[in-house]
């Protein structure tokens, strides 16, 4: 009865409306807190009617995914363009286009421990961190370059997704999503701290840019052209195993995991070996972000960080890889169209989020369930 | 031959002992039925065969191999598939996907040769697919292969189930009331689809309910109350057997 009540409290228009202008009022004075007030109380209802009648509706997306993903020459049409981007000798486009790509890997390295498997990880920004970190040190440390490094480095991040994995996983829904959380804010904090080993919140500079068959890749294009290349080997790879037996067991365990048990899949081994695989991808991206910044410092990885990459995932459509594509690409770009209203930015993504959520709670692409291969 | 021997298997929670020293044994290519009323133990003896509770003490023993106290889902890998009381379907994934799932551990290309594609991966996809839909031949649901399976109606998931059961190439299958909720012509034929399943050489466990489906097609028939096991014998005997009715009905009062 008093859940009842108190829902009802925070479904009232004029309740909700109260709230917001409170918040907006250290900002905009009464004017303005009152002005908000009033356009909110005619405009809740208004939506509502709107989210009620557009539940029916499909989005013209789901119209463009019905056919375009079958055929693989529109494949190329999207390919094309990306790939002659640095054409256009900009190299603002470039540098976000680079950082779109290193989240695209993030993002759908993260996918495979919440979209396939349904583990909450909330401290996935920890092997991103980890991969940084160790290609930052051993570049400067040993000076090796960034082609030895790399594959180093990432089975330095893959060895500590099973760490982590050792601990979590005897714990579900809530209580692993807090481990998670904790396990990324035990490695900020150690880099944070271990000022003899890593330089502490100082970072550390002066990484090598990777080479490639001894030409250096420092200018932005032939980097832009080295993400490119990783983002696609990740779909790449991530697709083949998803449909393959292990990407089946890691959505038979999300789906039911009792069940999954039942069907001889064993369910320990494959929740590993799913946190793992999901670092593996991190620790590529972690790489390339400390070869393209040259720099890498505890604050690029806060607990902030892990709730970007999870917005990334949760916005495109958990699961599907063309949604967590999507949804990365639009929020490292989003927040630069949106330089033009400056402070309100963050704030105008943040409302973003609320109404995807509210109108579309399976995100842009989700739509469907994952599809598997065959 | 025996293929599944258990002797003094108990499963205590605390104080309450909710299976207590039962022992049987299944012929192989047999359907033996286990009832008793509500509350009687069968569901959590059906979880420590499979591996889902570990029983107090007691062994069970499969093709001459003692497997108490195993994982599930190695169980599962070693030949005992079961099916659930309330459906325990991948609703979000297709039917055949959820059979091309059991047969996970029929595959053995892992991680590289997916991502490779190799032949032999690609060999064991097919035949994984193919296979899949036999299944679904099988218990006469291929045309709904394609549709997600939490959509459909109660009765084909309860069918799905057994399919899946069926694909992960097990000898004994133990089924959790497969005929729970259904109508008098749904029962019918989920009789001649567990007939199918000895024809096909398989050994069935069943829980069940329904007196008819029980005396129509069990070779053996055990009967529990209160953990323990107070008969056994061929539907003729059972439903003879004071002890029987008493559980059932009450003691009569004189």
């Amino acid at each position: 009865m008093k859940a009842e009540r108190s829902g009802f409290l925070f479904r009232s228009p004029v309740i909700v409306s109260l709230w917001f202008a409170l918040l907006f009022l250290p900002f905009k004075g009464m004017k303005g807190a009152a002005l908000l007030f009033v356009s909110m109380v005619v405009a809740i209802p208004v939506l509502r009617y709107a989210a009620r009648k557009a539940r029916g509706i499909t989005l013209p997306i789901e119209k463009v995914r019905e056919y375009f993903p079958r055929d693989r020459r529109y494949l190329a049409v999207l390919l094309i363009p990306l790939a002659a981007l640095p054409v256009l000798k900009q190299d603002y486009l470039l540098d976000v286009a680079i950082i779109a790509g290193i989240y695209v890997i993030l993002a759908l390295g993260l996918n495979v421990v919440v979209g396939f498997t349904g583990l909450l990880n909330l401290g996935f920004v920890a092997f991103y961190a980890i991969g940084a970190y160790s290609y930052a040190l051993i570049n400067t440390r040993l000076g090796w370059g960034f082609w030895s490094v790399l594959p180093i480095s990432i089975l330095i991040t893959t060895l500590s997704g099973f760490l982590l994995a050792f601990p979590a996983l005897r714990l579900k829904g809530d209580y692993l999503a807090i481990v998670t959380l904790g396990f990324g804010e035990i490695v900020r904090l150690v880099l944070n701290n271990w000022d003899s080993f890593t330089k502490g919140p100082n970072g550390i500079s002066g990484i090598a840019p990777p080479s490639f068959f001894g030409i250096s890749l420092d200018r932005l294009s032939s980097y832009y052209y080295l993400v490119f290349f990783f983002v696609l080997l990740t779909v790449f790879v991530i697709r083949r195993v998803r449909d393959s037996k292990t990407g089946r067991a890691w959505i038979a365990i999300r789906e039911d995991e009792v069940a999954a048990a039942a069907m001889g899949i064993n369910r320990m081994w494959y929740k590993f070996s799913s946190f793992a695989f999901g670092a593996f991808w991190a620790g590529l991206a972690g790489c390339l972000f400390a070869a393209k910044m040259r720099f890498v410092s505890p604050e690029s990885f806060t607990f902030m960080e892990s709730v970007f990459i999870l917005c990334m995932v949760i916005v495109g459509g958990i699961g599907s890889i063309p949604g967590v594509i999507f949804g990365a690409i639009a929020l490292v770009c989003l927040p630069e169209v949106l330089r033009e209203v400056q402070m309100y930015r963050m704030l105008a993504l943040g409302a973003g989020l609320v109404f995807l959520m509210i109108f579309r709670p399976q995100g842009l692409f989700g739509g469907k369930r994952v599809p598997l291969g065959g | 031959m025996f293929l599944l021997e258990v002797r003094g298997l108990s499963r205590h929670f605390g104080g309450v002992r909710a299976v207590e020293e039962v022992s049987f044994s299944a012929k192989s290519g047999s359907i033996l039925s286990i009832i008793g009323p509500n509350g009687a133990g069968k569901t959590t003896l059906f979880n420590c065969l499979t591996g889902f509770t570990k029983p107090t003490r007691g062994s069970v023993v499969l093709a001459g191999k003692e497997i108490s106290g195993f994982p599930s889902d190695r169980i599962t890998r070693l030949g005992i598939a079961r099916t659930f009381q309330n459906i325990r379907l991948f609703r979000e994934m297709t039917v055949r996907e959820n059979v091309m799932v059991a047969q996970h551990a029929t595959i053995a290309s892992g991680l590289l040769p997916a991502v490779l594609r190799s032949r032999r991966f690609r060999d064991e996809e097919r035949d994984v697919r193919e296979r899949a839909f036999e299944y679904l031949e099988l218990l006469g649901i291929e045309g709904d292969s394609e549709k997600t399976a939490g959509s459909l109606s109660y009765g084909v998931q309860r069918r799905i189930e057994i399919a899946r059961a069926l694909a992960t190439g097990a000898a004994l299958l133990l089924l959790d009331e497969p005929t729970a909720g259904m109508n008098p012509q749904e029962t019918e034929e989920m009789m001649g689809i567990i007939r199918n399943l000895r024809e096909l050489g398989k050994t069935v466990i069943l829980i069940e309910h329904d007196m008819k489906v029980v005396m129509g097609i069990s070779e053996h028939i055990i009967v529990l109350d209160h953990g323990v096991k107070i008969a056994e014998g061929n539907p003729e005997e059972i439903k003879n057997n004071n002890m029987v009715i008493e559980a059932y009905l009450g003691k009569e009062a004189y």
